[in-house]
């Protein structure tokens, strides 16, 4: 299981590849933005991204998108964890076809919950 | 703040109504001459006010644009200094969460190790207990409880090291408190002296007679087209925001999800 972990704070990135390495998740790699993450995307077999939505370059929703109109990416699942907290944000997130959202600031027990729902949908 | 913004009442418009009265006067004489002299007078107590007007506009307004900008006679500004103060905190608070994240990712295996020797030496302390241990196994079981508890006594130091630097990295929150608070004190004043230019440029279209229709329509335009746009933590929840992750589960589920 191969993630890719999109944040432009290098401390979040941190948190999130330290609890992934917790649910035993340890093959991670990192990029500060959409602009880096979608060529490593392209070119990586990545099975799982991790991404926030508020980032200089490219956004982590223009990223979503970008991967859900990519023809060889569309089915990667991709989680979002972010401290957008509108409606009307989750909802475009949704349209946009996240497979799973998680507020900041989050819980280790949530993030989990989450990343195990999404393979559970993934593989049925 | 020295905006007058009673310019049309009193010694002006009396002074003005007396003019009229006596173009209107002049005029039912017949006097052509004085009556165009008049509307030239008054055409000049017309300009002159607005000239006077400008004026004191023109200083106040350079005034509050000083006190915005400028801190002192140096050339650094309140908003730079502001904006280093903030660059400030941003590096004091990301410093504090490296450090902290340091000592958590030391102190795994230390913890790892005492709950891992201590698994085992409980089994085979159960199997001493249960008489299933021989001479041998027994001196060496001795030998590394003994080795545990000296490595226990290390690792528990160490923690208690590295727990104690933990809380020493919240030290940022008093100091990047302080500054917030005069960042935040900055933007209160800032805001007062905005609020003046704005009624000193309501001053400026009272004496002129100018409107502003087209910038109204302009704005409602724009938040009818929002874009989705992120902008960062919500500080206070309201109707269009969720407050927790049971919200986001909530919506996101009525969404079919």
């Amino acid at each position: 299981m191969k993630i890719l972990i999109v944040d432009d704070f290098s401390t979040m990135r941190r948190i999130v590849k330290n609890l992934l390495r917790d649910l035993g998740f340890t093959n991670t790699q990192e990029a500060d933005d959409g602009t880096t993450a979608l060529p490593m995307l392209q070119n990586g077999d990545f099975d799982f991204l991790v991404t926030d939505w508020n980032m200089p370059g490219m956004t982590g929703l223009d990223l979503l998108k970008h991967v859900r109109a990519d023809e060889r990416l569309k089915n990667l699942p991709v989680l979002m964890v972010t401290a957008e907290a509108k409606r009307d944000q989750i909802v475009a997130a949704a349209q946009a076809g996240v497979n799973g959202y998680v507020v900041k600031p989050f819980t280790a027990a949530v993030l989990k919950e989450k990343i195990d729902k999404i393979f559970e949908r993934v593989e049925s | 703040m020295h905006t007058n913004r009673e310019i049309n009442t009193n010694p002006l418009s009396a002074e003005m109504k007396t003019l009229a009265e006596n173009l209107l006067s002049e005029l039912d004489k017949g006097d052509v001459k004085s009556a165009l002299a008049l509307v030239n007078t008054l055409n000049s107590v017309r300009d002159q006010t607005l000239f006077n007007e400008i004026g004191k506009l023109t200083r106040a307004l350079h005034d509050s644009i000083r006190n915005i900008d400028i801190d002192g006679e140096n050339t650094s500004s309140d908003l730079d200094y502001t904006r280093n103060k903030l660059t400030y905190v941003l590096e004091m608070t990301g410093k504090s969460a490296n450090t902290t994240l340091d000592l958590a990712d030391a102190s795994v295996p230390l913890v790892n190790e005492i709950s891992e020797s201590s698994n085992e030496l409980s089994k085979r302390w159960q199997q001493f207990l249960r008489r299933e241990l021989s001479p041998d196994d027994f001196r060496e079981l001795t030998r590394d409880i003994g080795h545990y508890l000296d490595n226990t006594a290390v690792h528990s130091n160490e923690l208690r090291d590295k727990i104690s630097q933990i809380v020493l990295a919240q030290d940022f929150q008093d100091l990047t408190g302080q500054i917030i608070h005069k960042v935040a004190d900055l933007i209160i004043d800032v805001e007062k002296r905005l609020v003046s230019l704005v009624s000193m440029a309501a001053s400026v279209d009272q004496i002129t007679g100018i409107s502003h229709e087209s910038a109204k329509d302009e704005n409602t335009k724009s938040s009818d087209q929002l874009d989705i746009v992120a902008d960062g933590p919500q500080i206070n929840s309201s109707s269009s925001t969720v407050s927790n992750q049971d919200d986001v589960d909530d919506l996101l589920s009525s969404l079919g999800f």
